[in-house]
């Protein structure tokens, strides 16, 4: 057991803080919400029917667990570190983000909500909040910005496939930020009939901590899968930071094993200086209070929040969980940015390298293991959580590299 | 006893209802918005809401988001509102002035020197949206130790089981929202919310004034009557919005608040 006084994994404390971050900073009409929420995901917690339906959707739906797959040639390309593959792009609808929309929609179905809305930034949280809803049959309204509709139009079609209603989000710049802004503004609205199922570790309390414990699983996995293959813990851990979700997932399960680095990595954009055309909120913010809580956030000398740049659309937001800004305070976890351009190179090599499409989200966490491993000895252990497909992505990347595609193709 | 206070003792003795307007500071420019927050009193405003512009704010409909949008394009700031409440007390020190927003802002600036530099400008009182009871250490006790009120909103989702917690903190008067949404979204019907203005007043001394969907003299007339006031905001900022003059922005106010006080 751990030591709770000595424990990374202790929180949030009774007012959902992570040290000073996190807490419940929304408007007095759902703050009843959030407190209902609250109590029936602690009844649902320790209630082994809960967790048994879990882990069937997981087994037969999402076809969990995922493969920790050993990654021969990039290792071998690299030449130091051995590389694993925390293969959660094979879930179903192609990554880590249905982990959690399954939690969430068995809450919601307990509290007899009938109406889901999400926001999202790729389309991937939209996609899986769909595909449950479809699943169960509720209704699901997904609200994402203009600019996302535009770059990721295969999974709008794919929302509106599975029945979802899908609305384009025109306020700020069109991007996540602007979608969980008007998501908020519905949930306001139509309080009794409505569940809002939000895709990452932020948010009001209990958000960050139910959202981490469902894609816990990510971790709990990969911590056993490396035993029965290694005999032992990795030395790094590394993941992708948009929100932080598939990076928490990972991280969680191994915050008491000191001995783990744990290294998260944000969207460089084109850089992160003062032109601030970047999603890095730990790197290049401060402390501020958004969309429910506290955290690290992008903003100007007023307060006033800037609007994130990335290829990446799942990244492209100005926060980042509440956790992850106290992992970082406390110096349990290391953040590092990873440049478009880097992220695109790495896209490219692990195509080539291991015959693995990857989401340009975690292509930013291969750029950084590329960084690292081959300083690193070979008998280290990287697992780095390969969290999505790149499927949405590939016209993203081919008008990067400058080359035309069209239907004809 | 702050200025809100004292207005409020001064209707009551009157015999009078409040008439409660907000605008949003810096809209469309710094000039033109201190022309119409001068004019506010005369047009018979009895406490001013001044909106503090932000990117996010998540509890308000499109014409409010517009004219934060609008102010900060025209280089707004909170030092630039608390600079309007200056330049308003030059000539007016006795209108409440409540400032509403969101906490980014604030606590971008620091809490302590938030109030300092506000109590110093004049203002009397806050409204911060997403600043529930849950998080009373970061504000709200603050601001009443610096003498000033903090203003909480109570919603239908508050029910009785809340509802003391809500209040507990609460001064100057209690901001009941008259519907589950977001601002200028739908209309308050008095009928509905008659029934919940006196659940709150059977629990608190304070004043209750009522905002959300109040948009015509006969609706304020309608929820003065029911409540001890009414406030009118997304009605007033879109006006604004389309370009009228102050005057002609005032003549509407006006008329707002010859139906409150009719009541």
């Amino acid at each position: 057991m751990n030591d709770l006084f000595n424990s990374f994994m202790s929180g949030p404390d009774e007012n959902g803080r992570f040290g000073k971050f996190g807490g419940r900073f929304v408007s007095e009409t759902l703050m009843p919400l959030i407190l209902d929420l609250e109590a029936e995901y602690e009844k649902a917690k320790t209630d082994d029917s809960f967790w048994a339906e879990m882990d069937d959707l997981w087994k037969h739906y999402v076809g969990r667990p995922s493969p920790l797959y050993f990654a021969p040639r990039l290792t071998g390309a690299l030449g130091g570190a051995k590389i694993y593959l925390k293969r959660d792009e094979l879930n179903h609808t192609g990554a880590h983000k249905i982990n959690n929309v399954l939690g969430q929609i068995l809450l919601a179905r307990r509290m007899g909500k009938t109406r889901i809305i999400a926001e999202t930034g790729a389309g991937q949280h939209g996609v899986a909040t769909a595909t449950v809803c479809a699943r169960f049959g509720l209704k699901c309204i997904v609200y994402m910005g203009a600019h996302d509709v535009e770059r990721q139009a295969p999974n709008v079609f794919r929302m509106k496939l599975l029945g979802a209603e899908v609305i384009s989000v025109t306020s700020g710049r069109g991007t996540l930020k602007d979608a969980m802004n008007d998501a908020l503004r519905d949930w306001v609205t139509n309080v009794r009939d409505t569940f809002y199922c939000i895709g990452t570790v932020a948010g009001p309390h209990p958000y960050p901590a139910m959202v981490r414990d469902f894609q816990s699983i990510i971790g709990k996995e990969a911590k056993e899968q490396l035993q029965e293959q290694e005999g032992r813990l990795p030395d790094t851990l590394i993941a992708a930071i948009g929100g932080g979700s598939n990076a928490m997932g990972l991280f969680y399960p191994f915050l008491d094993d000191t001995d783990v680095n744990i290294i998260g990595v944000e969207a460089g954009g084109k850089g992160v200086n003062a032109k601030m055309e970047h999603c890095a909120s730990l790197t290049g913010g401060r402390p501020g209070v958004l969309h429910g809580n506290r955290t690290y956030l992008l903003q100007d000398d007023d307060g006033q929040i800037l609007e994130g740049f990335s290829i990446s659309a799942g990244l492209d937001y100005p926060g980042i969980g509440p956790e992850h800004s106290w992992l970082h305070d406390i110096g349990r976890a290391q953040y590092v940015s990873i440049t478009d351009k880097e992220a695109l190179e790495a896209f490219q090599f692990c195509c080539e390298q291991e015959g693995i499409i990857p989401a340009l989200e975690p292509s930013h966490a291969l750029a950084h293991v590329m960084k690292i491993a081959p300083e690193l000895p070979k008998d280290h252990i990287i697992i780095m959580n390969m969290c999505g497909r790149g499927d949405k992505d590939i016209f993203t990347v081919a008008k990067a590299l400058g080359i035309e595609m069209n239907d004809g193709d | 006893m702050t200025r809100i206070d004292q207005k409020f003792s001064e209707l009551r003795k009157a015999g009078k209802k409040a008439f409660v307007t907000y605008v949003m500071a810096g809209d469309p420019n710094y000039e033109t918005s201190l022309e119409i927050v001068k004019g506010l009193p005369a047009a018979g405003v009895d406490v001013i809401e001044l909106g503090i512009p932000f990117t996010d704010p998540m509890a308000d409909g499109p014409t409010i988001q517009f004219a934060g949008q609008r102010a900060l394009a025209a280089g707004m700031t909170l030092e630039r509102t608390l600079q309007l409440a200056r330049d308003f007390r030059k000539t007016d020190n006795e209108t409440p002035i409540v400032l509403m927003g969101y906490y980014n802002p604030i606590y971008n600036r620091g809490v302590d020197k938030f109030l300092v530099d506000a109590k110093a400008a004049g203002i009397d009182g806050m409204i911060v949206v997403d600043l529930p009871p849950e998080e009373d250490g970061e504000l709200c006790i603050p601001a009443q130790a610096a003498g000033m009120n903090f203003i909480r909103l109570a919603t239908p989702t508050t029910d009785d089981k809340r509802l003391p917690k809500v209040l507990q903190n609460t001064s100057g008067f209690v901001y009941y929202v008259s519907i589950t949404g977001i601002t200028g979204a739908a209309e308050a019907e008095a009928a509905n919310v008659g029934p919940e203005v006196a659940r709150i007043k059977a629990k608190t001394d304070l004043p209750v004034i009522v905002g959300f969907g109040i948009n015509t003299p006969e609706k304020s007339e309608a929820i003065a009557r029911i409540a001890d006031g009414a406030v009118v905001g997304s009605a007033i900022v879109k006006r604004i919005g389309d370009g009228d003059s102050p005057a002609d922005v005032l003549a509407f106010i006006k008329s707002l608040a010859d139906g409150a006080h009719r009541a």
